[in-house]
């Protein structure tokens, strides 16, 4: 017998006469906020900026004023489907793993974002980029439009297609495994910049 | 328990992590004398512990999500042999090879041969339970191929020619000056001028990974969750060296417990607010990937799931005991365990210590163990538990099925040994706060045995929030 059909064999003998009761799902599937709802947006903020992320508001208009001054004096790559750039940026049509480590920074949108517990998922789309690009860059430069960010995980997993390659991301890279203190900054880029772009600004900058 | 699930073979001895060379009540013993770990390991969980009640606190429907969480990993045993081929045929229809393993060495054997095909004698690890469990690294090691630890806990016990101590932190039982010296001692290239600043140390293994990162052909992991509907892979992770392995590599290999698979897609909206609240005490732990199959140019192009039994079958066996496959190892049970904060991980003899380790490792091994003897049944990892697994009812069942006599005399000195410690009275008293949270509306219905020869007629009255001493170390 494989051992395929010699483990299945084993669960089928050890299953027998056992039934599983119904999932109870009582739990909050929906959140109490709209997506891009104001009371929202200063959750996703002050979740994102407890984890040591920094959040810098503005609206279309003042979108690509922003990001040129966050990187003013940085080398940055972005993805060849990218919606947004910066004045020189490089595009990535393929680089190296040794070119994208010499470079400073990555511009990137998102695929949707969760308030309650300060994520961002990318999902390899077009204005993402593969995983390598948004992974060796030691800054991670993130545009989330305000329309992206929902209330809860159910709804964040709702809005993912799970045979695209996802990566969640909440705040820099962090250990605890030093005396279980959370640290930032490990392997994966040391500084995350999430610009929120609202159609009517009013937030704050906060880091 | 090997004699009546006859062809339910147990994880073998001679192989892996999991049968300790030395009984519970002797190791505890030592580690009791070692006044550095107690500290190091009651700073750590009491940091964890603090961290955790203040997020769980946030979500006020943490109860229905543990029900929901319960409730699905009791469908997912029920249905496994159905699970699990569906998971097979959907990483297969996209472009990833799945192997079967009955036991660690056949687990291991498939992976040497895997990473030989490649040509490599070098491949980067995320840190995975399951590879330890199976004793991975010597496999490899004894194969001539270099398993290098990239998780920053992993490398701290690799490093320092040390064994992991704890699921989620394995080197919980150093603190950062020891930490400093084992990277001077051990690190090549070290800054000379290294703190013991977390920060400063963990900028050294930054450092010291970056260039192997970038360059390792072969990468292997464990995972968290395997979704049996779309066949996607989830490694939930911290520090970002899982995305590096699970990212940069041609090739990557994933060695996954038979019990790791999730239903649906769906399904994993209640894990993933589970696990990281009960682990590290985050809303949500800075990364979590997942990938299917292959991506075309994104990621590695090669991709192998091995699915390991060893032993798991055994446990399914037993309806008293198979809920012990539900843990999703989030390790909440070790942080508030009086057993372990004293006793630390090695004294346990196996990668799973703690109540979680104390029930699923006789029950995997099959071995006579006073394991189940290493608790007060004090019923704190129930309540920490975010799959409800009832570790001190199976505690009790496993006494049941374990051979009496000297076993139980040494390990009830153990626990002993715990209780008589510097602080026995305050021990005593924290107990008895805890049996509150097997108190319903105020009462006690029901203690574990033998008080429960006294609840099983009376209820007690739940004990006070505080205890006297409490108050007046409080003030
Ligand atoms: S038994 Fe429960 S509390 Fe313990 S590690 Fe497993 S899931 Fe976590």
């Amino acid at each position: 017998m494989s051992a395929r059909d010699d483990i299945l064999a084993r669960i089928h003998a050890a299953n027998t006469g056992i039934a599983a009761p119904p999932v109870p799902r009582d739990y909050r599937r929906t959140g109490t906020h709209a997506p891009g709802d104001a009371e929202l947006l200063e959750l996703f903020t002050d979740r994102l900026v407890d984890y040591k992320a920094t959040v810098v508001p503005c609206t279309p208009a003042t979108l690509a004023a922003t990001l040129a001054d966050i990187c003013r004096d940085w080398t940055v790559v972005v993805p060849a489907g990218s919606a947004s750039s910066v004045p020189g940026a490089v595009v990535d049509d393929g680089l190296s793993y040794a070119q994208l480590d010499a470079l400073d920074a990555v511009l990137t949108g998102c695929a949707a974002a969760c308030a309650e517990t300060g994520t961002i998922a990318l999902d390899a789309g077009p204005d993402q980029g593969r995983r390598a690009v948004t992974l060796i860059p030691d800054r991670h430069i993130c545009v989330v439009r305000a329309d992206q960010v929902v209330h809860t995980v159910p709804e964040l997993l709702a809005r993912l297609d799970p045979t695209r390659p996802l990566t969640f991301i909440s705040g820099p890279s962090a250990t605890s495994d030093i005396e279980l203190h959370r640290v930032e900054g490990v392997h994966g880029p040391r500084t995350l910049i999430v610009v929120l772009v609202t159609l009517s600004g009013g937030l704050r900058r906060r880091a | 328990m090997s004699q009546t699930f006859l062809g339910m073979p147990h994880a073998p001895a001679g192989v892996g992590h999991l049968h300790g060379d030395r009984p519970f009540p002797d190791a505890a013993r030592d580690a009791l004398a070692n006044t550095q770990l107690r500290r190091n390991l009651g700073h750590a969980t009491a940091t964890i512990r603090a961290k955790r009640a203040s997020v769980v606190g946030e979500l006020d429907d943490w109860e229905e999500l543990r029900l929901a969480g319960e409730a699905l990993k009791a469908y997912t045993m029920a249905h496994l042999d159905r699970l699990l081929p569906q998971l097979e045929a959907a990483v297969t229809a996209r472009g990833g090879v799945v192997h079967w393993a009955r036991d660690a060495t056949e687990a291991n054997q498939i992976v040497v041969d895997l990473v030989r095909a490649t040509g490599t004698d070098e491949v980067v690890k995320v840190k995975s339970m399951a590879t330890a469990e199976i004793g991975l690294n010597e496999a490899l090691a004894a194969a001539g191929i270099a398993a290098v630890e990239t998780d920053l806990a992993e490398l701290i016990v690799q490093l320092g020619h040390d064994e992991p101590s704890h699921i989620l932190v394995p080197a919980i039982h150093r603190n950062r000056a020891e930490i400093r010296e084992i990277f001077l001692r051990e690190m090549p290239g070290v800054d000379p001028e290294l703190t013991d600043e977390p920060r400063r140390l963990a900028m050294a293994a930054r450092a010291h990974l970056r260039a192997k990162f970038l360059t390792t052909k072969v990468a292997i992991s464990g995972a968290n969750f395997g979704i049996a509907e779309t066949g996607t892979i989830t490694v939930v992770e911290s520090e970002g060296n899982g995305r590096m392995c699970l990212t940069l590599p041609d090739t990557l290999i994933t060695v996954m417990g038979i019990e790791k698979v999730v239903p649906t897609w769906t399904d994993l909206e209640v894990f993933l607010q589970l696990l990281p609240r009960s682990s590290t005490g985050e809303r949500m732990n800075p990364y979590t990937s997942t990938w299917t199959g292959v991506t075309p140019g994104d990621g590695p192009q090669t991709f192998h799931l091995v699915l390991v039994d060893n032993g798991r079958t055994a446990v399914l066996a037993d309806p008293a005991g198979r809920s012990a496959l539900h843990c999703i190892r989030c390790s909440a049970c070790l942080n508030v365990c009086p057993v372990y904060e004293r006793a630390g991980g090695h004294a346990y003899g196996s990668v799973y210590p703690g109540p979680i380790g104390a029930v699923l490792t006789p029950q995997l091994t099959g071995a006579a163990t006073s394991l189940p003897y290493a608790s007060s049944l004090c019923g704190a990892c129930f309540d920490a538990c975010p799959v409800r697994i009832d570790i001190p009812s199976m505690l009790v069942h496993l006494r049941s099925t374990q051979p009496h006599p000297a076993t139980e005399r040494a390990a009830f000195e153990a626990v002993a040994w715990t209780m008589a410690s510097a602080g026995r009275f305050r021990l005593g008293e924290r107990l008895l706060r805890l049996g509150r949270l097997i108190a319903r509306r105020g009462r006690i219905r029901r203690l574990p045995p033998p008080l429960s020869a006294w609840t099983d007629t009376r209820d007690l009255p739940a004990p006070p929030q505080q205890t006297f001493r409490d108050w007046w170390s409080a003030r």
